[in-house]
């Protein structure tokens, strides 16, 4: 993996409004490539970070940069699949394409490879109403990576999918991690989650939040779900643990 | 019970609607009313074919028609763009809703005399009352519409960097429409009774409220209903229309 940073952090701040400081000088980097998660209790900042990430807010203090000074193309992906209803599958995961004018040829053959890559060929033409939760988040996470960005950014993306479903698209987003160029910032509520999947987890707390710790998971890859029962990924989550009950709670 | 639920919306109807003209010609039996205070289901048909054959009835369903379609199209029209700017604009929601609201609390028919003293054209009077009528409706329409956007997708629409255009077009106005086609079936009915109202207020030798007018003041009730029936017919197709357009529009619906 490339540890050059792909993204750069610096005394990152936000405010809402003019009194309501959210995020206090934030520093840290996003290697190229790398895949990094986020935890944190509700309401402490996690998806104004994303948001900042996304440029879609401006810091009110400090900078975020980006390797070659240019902003990324984002992928963006919530705990709501967020389909459009209207579209189709297809249609909805070739959305970016169509906004970014892209070819019909071109992006037919993008589209289609993005449903196979997340196997949902077969459900090419199904309305979102017909895609069961696990479906529809395949769709929108083909549709996060369609235009295959250099970021991608996800709020809490398997939050409301039952246990066994969230299990088996940690693992799918793992291979197409793989397969794609892509860096991946992930926000999650699931320690166990954020160390099967990440290299590293920062942990977010405080009012105004600050990052409290950043914990490296040198679980060798690929990543499997039966690692849970090995001592060293007990060892990294009751790491992750142990900085939420100590710098979060306490 | 289960016999009828089986049968196809068509079937019901004509039962339904058999069975109101059986009551009807039972009531005008049974009470014995003269035919200018409750005319049978057979007067007003036999009515009918004298207008039809005529030619009366049809022209001046057209003439009223002119006035109803026109009246949908232009409120429809004004509701867009402004609704679109009320639900976009917190300002302009702050400058002009108390006017709109306040408007609402007047009745077209008290300010109807008044167009028609502004406006010398009876066509162009009657299309305004009309207007004043479908406008509202379908403008609360076009703005909870708007308003049932999600924000993480207009999110998505920004971080892809997609122009105001194309969130309009790819993301606002489908995600509207099926709020903006209710409030156009609704709109569809209200032109009716607005080019009506408008009729009123002005009754030159035409359209459906001069027919009406003048039939009530010959006690001709027969005619008097063949006019109602006419209008409800009227206003019945406006609002099919508007539901085979719902249909073709919002095919995926269906598949839910
Ligand atoms: N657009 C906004 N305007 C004002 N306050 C906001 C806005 N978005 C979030 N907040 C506030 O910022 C804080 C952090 O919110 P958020 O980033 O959504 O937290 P998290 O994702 O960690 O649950 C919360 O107190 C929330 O109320
Ligand atoms: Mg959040």
């Amino acid at each position: 993996m490339n540890q050059e940073p792909f993204l750069t952090a610096q005394n990152v701040s936000h405010l809402f409004g003019e009194q309501q400081k959210v995020l206090a000088n934030l520093s840290f980097g996003l290697p190229a490539g790398g895949f990094t998660a986020l935890v944190g209790p509700s309401g402490v900042g996690k998806s104004t970070l994303v948001r900042l990430l996304a440029g879609l807010l401006r810091p009110s203090s400090g900078q975020i940069q980006y390797a070659n000074n240019q902003p990324p193309s984002i992928g963006l992906m919530f705990q709501k699949d967020n389909l459009m209803p209207w579209r189709t599958a297809y249609e909805n995961v070739r959305l970016p394409l169509e906004i970014q004018g892209v070819a019909e040829g071109v992006a037919d053959t993008a589209v289609r490879q993005m449903l196979d890559l997340v196997g949902l060929n077969d459900f090419a033409q199904s309305y979102p109403a017909q895609l069961s939760g696990g479906m529809a988040q395949r769709v929108a996470l083909a549709r996060a990576l369609v235009h295959r960005p250099s970021l991608l950014l996800l709020d809490e993306p398997f939050g409301a999918l039952d246990a066994l479903t969230r299990e088996r698209m940690g693992q799918e987003l793992l291979r197409i991690w793989a397969a794609l160029p892509v860096t991946v910032f992930m926000v999650t509520h699931s320690i166990q989650e954020a160390v099967l999947l990440a290299d590293e987890v920062m942990v977010m707390g405080g009012q105004p939040a600050t990052i409290v710790a950043r914990i490296q998971i040198a679980l060798p890859r690929p990543r499997r779900i039966e690692m849970i029962g090995s001592k060293q990924f007990q060892e990294c989550a009751g790491a992750v643990r142990l900085a939420i009950e100590e710098k979060v709670i306490g | 019970m289960t016999w009828l639920r089986r049968q196809p919306a068509w079937v019901t109807v004509s039962l339904s609607f058999g069975l109101l003209l059986l009551v009807w010609q039972l009531v005008v039996l049974v009470g014995a009313y003269d035919a200018f205070i409750l005319p049978g289901p057979l007067d007003v048909v036999r009515q009918f074919g004298v207008v039809l054959v005529d030619g009366r009835l049809l022209r001046h369903s057209l003439i009223t028609l002119s006035e109803v379609i026109p009246g949908l199209l232009i409120g429809a029209g004004i509701s867009l763009p402004l609704g679109y700017l009320l639900a976009k604009s917190p300002l302009a929601e702050r400058l002009i809703s108390p006017y709109l609201i306040a408007s609402q609390a007047i009745p077209v028919i008290a300010i109807a005399p008044l167009l028609t003293i502004w406006i010398s054209s009876t066509f162009w009077a009657r299309v305004l009352v009309a207007v004043l009528v479908v406008f509202f409706p379908v403008l609360i329409n076009i703005i909870a519409g708007l308003r049932s956007v999600p924000q993480e997708l207009y999110e998505l629409m920004q971080s892809l960097h997609a122009t105001r255009w194309q969130i309009f077009r790819k993301l606002e106005w489908p995600a509207a429409l099926p709020i903006v086609l209710a409030g156009l079936k609704l709109g569809a009915t209200l032109s009716v009774i607005g080019a009506l109202v408008g009729e009123f207020v002005q009754p030159r030798t035409e359209g459906l409220g001069y027919l009406l007018i003048t039939a009530r003041y010959q006690f001709k009730t027969d005619l008097v209903f063949v006019v109602l029936f006419t209008l409800a017919g009227m206003a019945l197709a406006l609002y099919g229309l508007v539901t085979l357009a719902e249909n073709r529009l919002l095919r995926w619906q269906k598949n839910q």
